[in-house]
């Protein structure tokens, strides 16, 4: 029998020896992609347009629609899966039907995208007439993050201690008004990391995009505000690839000279999107949290 | 008068609670309904291998032949996914064993043991990981790990080894992030009285927290497992892509969705080489309810009484 | 009061979004819209050859998408696309009824084995290759070279430059059970670092990390495949339905103009179809 306070050193050295692991897993690989991509990012890289056989091609629209899908996801997404999570954390009574919605959701997101993407290619782009848009790729986003988005916000929502919920209650406030006014900006943390990672998978993905936001960049004015307008940059309705997208084609059938460089680079700015959107999502969800609560 | 109108009349509360609920449960019915559909898209057309083209559901499972769109020996079509089968089941097996101490590691120190700072610092690491494309995770797998395996262990270094080696590092993000959700949402007081008792920190961690976070850990998983089935451009480089029965860990092989993934655009909807794909994907969505079964059996067991 | 007013708003917000997604249906099925669909390795060349037609005339819209040649022609077929791309006659594609489409070859492409570089052959005989694709060589040893396994990278069942390859190189027989690729491009890397690996590629892909495999002496190069000295090569081609479009035949024939033949086509590193001296059909038999 190994004593308890062993078996708490041992213990503790175990974890930390895990936990270093990881770091330095992590810290290989985002600073492999770093110290090989970042030398080719400049001015001209983030603002020129893609070439299609020609070296120098930059990666202005592509880092344009990755940002602009990632918006219309969360439109479409944030509401149903706050919904949905708020529904299965307070009011889904506990019984199979609830477990299988439960199930249901879990296993959708197993769905390799590919699966994901043709459904949406067949249904949305096809049978609605949707087209090849940034709104049929944000659809198929939807579905991604549709069920690590609900999961997070159950999960937040969930580990918000009862006393808030009575403490509600007891002052006369309905459910709901509890919910929205006490529960809610009390797991804003929570829902802020849910949002942030399913960002990061808007961002990285491609198979699924390329059969609903498609893999061609067509001219794109950025002085044209009207939405309805074909080269408007806002437009909703326009084909659109990623950056994550151009990646993979640059990779698998790019013959440009620096589809290395172009690859690489990318990768890096990604990552510094990811991270810049990370910074500002903790910081607005600071700010909220500090204002809906009412904390220091 | 006024006041009998008052009392019967719903209250404020009751109606915005109404309100409420019709809204959440809104959201929860388009959620089922959008799940509904395409379940219903997938089971439909990978059941017409079976009743249209009339293959053999015994062969689809135990035969080891893929070659759907090509006539075989016997005279019928080449269906058997029994390789595939056999090493996404255990691609995905793996890479969540292996991830799992790990994320679980990183979440007891992220909200128990670790400084307040490095939790900002691990979490934002984390975060990032999501956001790599699969096909980056695919070059690097490429240009580092398959070369290591290969001075390592021999062969050509492509083969489930590898691509175990790729998912656990695309897994982990996921399972770290729920894990550390969970290992949050159990209560204070729970550990404060373990501590109180006596307990070492150990104690309270192994027997309070981890116990009572059990489900929670167990859904991180399966979010993790299922990241892992459904992923396909990053193993597909990595693993030598053969539709091979895997004889060890450090052999060409295909999984499920890579054959999937790749076979799709080359195949020409309503034949029997395009209905045999989505007869993958049903493959797919029937083992990893089977895996979500399972590991919630094994949460029931391990419950909390 | 208020439950009827927010009642009112979210039906309002739901027929709003509704009458939006219907509206945009109406809009992409108008007349001047040309979607092209298919073949991966074609994209590009369409989509540059779209974007200069596009400035030249305004108000057309050309969507030019990838997704590989197997959909490109299920969709011309379905009728949701006006042009499908395909890298394989659609005589040889199960499941197209290729006598209600009409073909129009854009360009050639040639393809060519290629091996690591370590192995040490540059030349192999074509009795060979093949042996080593039915799994009958399994060692650089047997040509010469070292002593190395062969690692034989094949490419994915149904992909054109599969067929192409196994028509013109396996003589009808099985190729052996290998790996399978899908893209130009991870071919290459993979071939570049696995020792002993042995492919084949789209002559645009061909850098100096891999060594190109002569057959017979006869070297992979434009020349030889537009006279047909060197057999491995195949039409791209763009396929689309018995009545098109004025808009879309004016398309068509900027793709086959001299200018896109010349230019964008030998850029990107096809050989043109203006300068071919043999014609094959869908059998792979010489036409004259």
């Amino acid at each position: 029998m190994i004593n308890p306070k062993l078996a708490n050193k041992i213990a503790t050295g175990v974890i930390y020896g895990l936990v270093l692991v990881v770091i330095a897993i992590l810290a290989a690989l985002i600073g492999y992609i770093l110290v090989t991509g970042v030398p080719h990012i400049s001015w001209h890289f983030l603002t020129t347009q893609s070439q299609s056989f020609l070296a120098g091609g930059g990666i202005r629209d592509q880092l344009f629609n990755s940002i602009y899908l990632l918006v219309l996801t969360l439109i479409i997404s944030f509401p149903i899966a706050l919904g949905a999570g708020i529904y299965l954390a307070e009011y889904a009574p506990k019984n199979w039907i609830t477990e299988i919605i439960k199930t249901t959701i879990e296993v959708l997101s197993s769905l390799p995208s590919v699966v994901v993407g043709l459904f949406c290619y067949l249904v949305f782009v096809v049978q609605m007439k949707i087209g090849f848009s940034i709104l049929s790729g944000a659809i198929a986003l939807t579905f991604f993050n549709l069920p690590l988005l609900t999961r997070n916000i159950e999960t937040s929502v969930e580990s918000i201690s009862d006393l808030q919920r009575e403490a509600g209650l007891s002052l006369g406030l309905s459910q709901w008004k509890t919910i929205t006014g006490i529960i809610l900006p009390a797991s804003v943390p929570g829902i802020i990391t849910g949002i942030i990672l399913s960002a990061g998978r808007v961002f990285g993905e491609a198979a699924a995009l390329i059969y609903t936001a498609g893999q061609s960049a067509p001219f794109v004015d950025y002085s044209n505000w009207n939405i309805f307008s074909d080269t408007s940059f806002l437009n909703p309705l326009r084909p659109a690839e990623t950056l994550a997208v151009h990646i993979w084609k640059v990779n698998s059938e790019g013959i440009t000279p620096d589809a290395n460089a172009i690859s690489s680079g990318s990768s890096a700015v990604l990552i510094i999107v990811i991270l810049l959107f990370n910074v500002l999502a903790h910081w607005i969800g600071n700010r909220l949290y500090k204002k809906m609560t009412s904390s220091k | 008068m006024e006041i009998n109108k008052k009392i019967l009349m719903p209250s404020k509360e009751t109606r915005q609670e109404k309100f409420g609920r019709t809204l959440s449960f809104i959201s929860i019915s388009a959620i089922v309904v959008l799940v509904a559909l395409i379940l219903y898209f997938i089971i439909s057309k990978g059941v017409s291998t079976f009743t249209q083209n009339h293959v053999n559901l015994w062969d689809f499972i135990s035969k080891q032949d893929w070659s759907p769109s090509t006539i075989g020996k016997d005279g019928k079509p080449e269906v058997g996914a029994l390789p595939m089968i056999v090493t996404s089941f255990s691609v995905t097996f793996l890479s969540a064993l292996i991830a799992t101490p790990f994320a679980i590691a990183v979440g007891i120190y992220m909200t128990i043991i670790g400084p307040k700072k490095s939790r900002g610092f691990l979490q934002t690491v984390v975060e990032l990981l999501v956001g790599i494309p699969s096909v980056v995770y695919g070059f690097i797998g490429l240009t580092i790990i398959v070369p290591i395996v290969r001075t390592l262990f021999g062969g050509t270094g492509f083969g489930i080894l590898s691509a175990t080696m790729v998912l656990f590092v695309m897994v982990l993000p996921t399972i770290t992030s729920l894990t550390v959700d969970s290992l949050n949402a159990v209560p204070k007081h729970l550990s404060e009285a373990s501590l109180a008792l006596g307990a070492t920190r150990w104690q309270t961690i192994y027997k309070v927290v981890l116990r009572s976070a059990t489900p929670g850990i167990l859904t991180a998983v399966i979010f993790g497992m299922a990241r892992a089935f459904g992923e396909a451009l990053a193993v597909q480089m990595v693993i030598g892509n053969a539709i091979l029965m895997p004889k060890n860990l450090i052999t060409p092989a295909s999984t499920l969705t890579s054959q999937l993934t790749t076979g799709i655009g080359n195949t020409v909807m309503g034949t029997l080489g395009n209905n045999a794909l989505w007869s993958l994907a049903l493959v797919l969505l029937l083992m990893s309810l089977f895996f979500n079964i399972l590991v919630k059996l094994i949460g029931k067991k391990g419950k909390l009484k | 009061m208020m439950k009827i007013k927010k009642w009112s708003l979210m039906t309002a917000v739901v027929l709003m979004a509704g009458s939006v997604l219907t509206a945009c249906g109406v809009n992409s099925a108008s007349n001047n819209k040309i979607t092209v669909v298919g073949s991966t390795a074609l994209q590009p060349l369409v989509e540059e050859a779209a974007n200069a037609y596009q400035a030249k005339n305004k108000g057309l819209s050309i969507t030019v998408q990838g997704g590989g040649s197997g959909t490109g022609l299920s969709q011309l077929q379905a009728g949701a696309v006006t042009i499908g791309n395909s890298d394989v006659f659609a005589e040889n594609q199960k499941g197209i009824k290729a006598e209600n489409i009409v073909d129009h070859r854009v360009a050639v492409v040639g393809i060519t084995p290629v091996v690591n570089k370590e192995t040490g052959v540059k030349n192999i005989s074509l009795e060979n290759l093949r042996k080593i694709f039915t799994g009958k060589i399994t060692n650089w040893k047997q040509l010469g070279g070292k002593n190395t396994p062969i690692e034989v990278i094949n490419r994915v069942k149904g992909s054109g430059t599969r067929n192409t390859f196994e028509s013109n190189v396996l003589n009808g027989e099985t190729a052996v059970k290998a790996q399978e690729q899908d893209s130009n491009g991870t071919v290459r890397r993979i071939v570049a670092t696995t020792p002993g690996a042995i492919s084949y590629l789209s002559f645009s892909f061909v850098d100096k990390t891999l060594q190109p495999l002569s057959i017979d002496n006869v070297k992979p190069t434009d020349k030889n495949v537009e006279t047909n000295a060197w057999k491995i090569w195949s039409y791209e081609h763009m396929y689309t339905s018995k009545k098109i479009s004025e808009n879309t035949k004016k398309f068509l024939e900027y793709i086959d103009s001299k200018e896109v033949q010349d230019g964008l086509v030998k850029k990107l590193g096809y050989i043109s179809i203006h300068n071919m001296k043999v014609k094959r059909d869908a059998k792979n038999q010489i036409v004259h």
